[in-house]
């Protein structure tokens, strides 16, 4: 038992942090509004990097890269609030020609019940479905689209559907059960990685305004905001690395606990700490300039990714031993 | 990230389960609550079976007699103890002999004080108290007012101490005394007060839970040898702080385990209430608590083994220990109050309504306790904030 990062995932960490810093930055964040979230020439950057494929073995083309180290780049990804459909992507490498190269974005739907809200309906080459059944390549011609002028978060546009989700099989219901438990991991990661930089983010802040000729930071009803948001990220990211490892080593016993917790406490950090934030950043944390509603908003979106905290709390009744 | 025990900590864990079928059902059972003697008895007996062993002081250097385990191992053993209902050090009546002011000997004390204390504590023959809070001293432990006047080769001592746990059944007390009234953390001076020295009177507090684990001590005139000081005079401070270098977030693992215990055994009470035409079970909103409290607690365990590895590679437990004890203390107390929920009108009763409620409605009253004691929530807050975000006082 040594559940710290190994040499090799902390390379990895720091690898993509700076990556994302000079890929990512926020004002080319805040560009890829205009253009739906993605923007294909920095989409094959995350390509390039292995964003997609490092858990393809060696001969495909991959890293052979586990869960663990899967995580680990999501949170990153997560920190710098990279925008578009990566979580179906990097599931489709493999599986959906083109998706580990970042030639085609890939979106997808785990969610049976009507309506269907497709995220990134204009940039994304192919749909995907996630259902007991299987894995479906979504026939889109068989869909009803409404388009949606004013999405929650502006980097994650979407549009309304109705119809059927199928189309051409790309995997067995085993395929689908295993695929829900990677994506809610995935996504679990990058909403840590949300709540780690708003704490930061908040902590800074407050150790700069100054109201009553103190920074605020220093009094405590606004001290002990902040550390209930480090609190409550380390707690998730224990959740959810446990969760990345328990889907990497089958000696552990059945994975769905552990999963469904670490994402219940991830979502419940994120949100929790983007509304933390907004509170600590004051009437600014309340204008379109302040970066903070970008990530309360893909906080909110994600929170209903590969199932909601309530979905994940009745999983965790129902596996508890009596 | 590798959270697979290594071959040798399962050994251990086998070696250590077969040891504990053998020796718990010679244990004489639980007394009640308020029969202190046989409390200390029982206590000290188990003590003493463990040292037999080689258990006694898992967590102590192997040259002061402890078993020096590693940090892994640790855990496997509490985790081992926990679940075979076995008593477990943090509630013993030596809890302070063995987690705080023997590892405080260790460090600070010198050889004498070593080998008069130490074996005898690790044997189950020596239990302590503690003699830091006052009325006035709480939170602001270092205002602490107990006068120490030097006279000769003794000290004399006057004051009053509070929330002293099993002080009347310990032979000795770490006592924090002013020996400086000039300065504040720099005129304390940390004192090996023997119980039955003269001028020491115990009075018993009684707790919400209508029994008297906490007293009062009283200090008149009150002579205890210079001999008997730990570190230098005005130096007490630094020395009863200096355990807390050790603490490797591993203080709390054996409630935790108790925790995950008791969250399954509400799921199984929530089985058995009646609500309506069905049980409480069967209430989503409880229900779902119950599942969310789970995968808090079965976090927090993670977070332990996060802070125990970093511990182990670098020698520094990290953010993790400070976490855990603030999160922990807070979510046992929300699972008190579902528990109460889940139980309704039988929470009306620390006597078993059904199988298991009494106790369920008797730890919603002790983990009160929780938030309050080691460092309130809001000092944990202030040190995280202060400490770990490095903002400003």
């Amino acid at each position: 038992m040594d559940f710290t990062l190994t040499s090799d995932q902390e390379a990895l960490q720091d690898g993509v942090r700076k990556l994302c810093e000079g890929v990512f930055p926020m004002e080319r964040v805040r560009a890829l509004i205009d253009v739906g979230g993605v923007d294909r020439a920095l989409w094959r950057e995350l390509a390039d990097a292995g964003v997609f494929s490092l858990r393809l073995s060696e001969d495909d083309g991959g890293a052979g890269l586990g869960m663990a180290e899967a995580a680990i780049v999501f949170e990153q990804l997560g920190r710098a609030l990279v925008p578009g459909p990566l979580v179906w992507t990097h599931l489709a490498a493999g599986r959906v020609p083109g998706a580990a190269e970042g030639d085609r974005v890939v979106g997808g739907l785990q969610r049976r019940d009507e309506p269907f809200v497709v995220e990134h309906p204009d940039v994304i080459d192919v749909l995907l479905a996630v259902d007991d059944d299987g894995l479906w390549e979504v026939d889109r011609s068989r869909l009803s689209a409404r388009a949606v002028d004013w999405p929650l978060d502006p980097l994650t546009p979407v549009h309304v559907a109705g119809g059927l989700l199928r189309g051409e099989r790309r995997g067995v219901p085993g395929d689908a059960v295993r695929w829900r438990l990677e994506g809610t991991v995935l996504v679990g990661a990058y909403l840590v990685g949300m709540a780690d930089v708003l704490t930061e983010r908040s902590v800074d802040y407050a150790k700069s305004r100054e109201q009553f000729d103190r920074p605020i930071g220093s009094f405590q009803a606004v001290k002990h905001m902040l550390a209930d948001m480090l609190v409550r990220t380390e707690v998730a990211r224990s959740a959810v690395y446990a969760a990345a490892v328990h889907l990497d080593e089958p000696a552990l016993g059945p994975p769905e606990r552990a999963v469904s917790g670490a994402k219940l406490l991830a979502g419940e950090a994120a949100t929790s700490n983007a509304k933390t934030a907004t509170q600590v950043h004051g009437g600014m944390g309340f204008t379109w300039e302040v970066d903070v509603h970008l990530y309360l908003k893909r906080a909110w979106v994600l929170d209903t990714a590969f199932g909601t905290g309530d979905d994940h709390a009745d999983t965790v009744a129902g596996l508890l031993s009596v | 990230m590798d959270l697979l025990w290594s071959e040798s900590d399962e050994r251990f864990r086998a070696e250590l389960r077969a040891w504990i079928a053998e020796a718990l059902p010679k244990l004489p059972p639980e007394p009640k609550r308020e029969d202190w003697a046989a409390r200390r008895a029982r206590d000290t007996a188990w003590q003493g079976m463990l040292h037999d062993a080689g258990y006694a002081g898992i967590n102590w250097p192997a040259e002061y007699g402890g078993r020096g385990a590693s940090l892994s191992e640790q855990l496997v053993f509490y985790e081992e103890i926990t679940k075979a209902g076995a008593p477990n050090v943090g509630v013993s009546v030596n809890f302070v002999g063995m987690l705080h002011a023997g590892p405080t000997l260790i460090a600070e004390g010198n050889d004498e004080q070593r080998a008069r204390h130490l074996p005898a504590i690790l044997k189950g023959e020596e239990v302590w108290c503690q003699g830091f809070s006052e009325p006035a001293a709480g939170s602001d432990l270092a205002s602490l007012r107990t006068r120490a006047v030097r006279d000769g080769d003794h000290y004399v001592v006057n004051g009053q101490k509070i929330w002293t746990s099993f002080a009347q059944v310990a032979d000795y007390c770490e006592l924090l005394v002013r020996t400086d009234p000039e300065s504040k953390h720099k005129g304390i001076t940390w004192l090996i007060l023997p119980m039955d020295t003269p001028g020491v009177d115990v009075r018993p507090l009684k707790t919400v839970l209508g029994s008297s684990e906490f007293s009062e001590l009283y200090l008149d005139d009150v002579r205890i040898p210079v001999a008997n000081r730990v570190g230098d005079e005005n130096d007490g401070w630094r020395v009863a702080m200096v355990t807390f270098s050790f603490e490797r977030g591993t203080s709390l693992v054996p409630e935790m385990v108790e925790a995950r215990h008791q969250l399954d055994e509400l799921a199984r009470l929530a089985r058995t209430v009646q609500r309506g035409d069905g049980t409480a079970w069967d209430d989503t909103g409880v229900r779902r608590e119950i599942g969310h409290a789970a995968a808090e607690l079965d976090a927090l365990w993670n977070l332990v083994k996060r802070t125990v590895s970093e511990a182990a590679r670098t020698g520094v437990p990290g953010v993790g220990a400070s976490v855990v004890k603030l999160y922990y203390s807070e979510l046992i107390q929300r699972i008190g109050d579902l528990a109460l929920r889940v139980l309704d009108r039988a929470s009306l009763s620390i006597d078993d309504v059904y199988e298991g409620s009494g106790h369920v409605v008797e730890e919603r009253l002790r983990t009160l306790a929780l938030t309050i004691a080691a460092g309130t929530s809001q000092i944990q807050r202030n040190i995280i904030g202060e400490r770990i975000l490095g903002l400003p006082r």
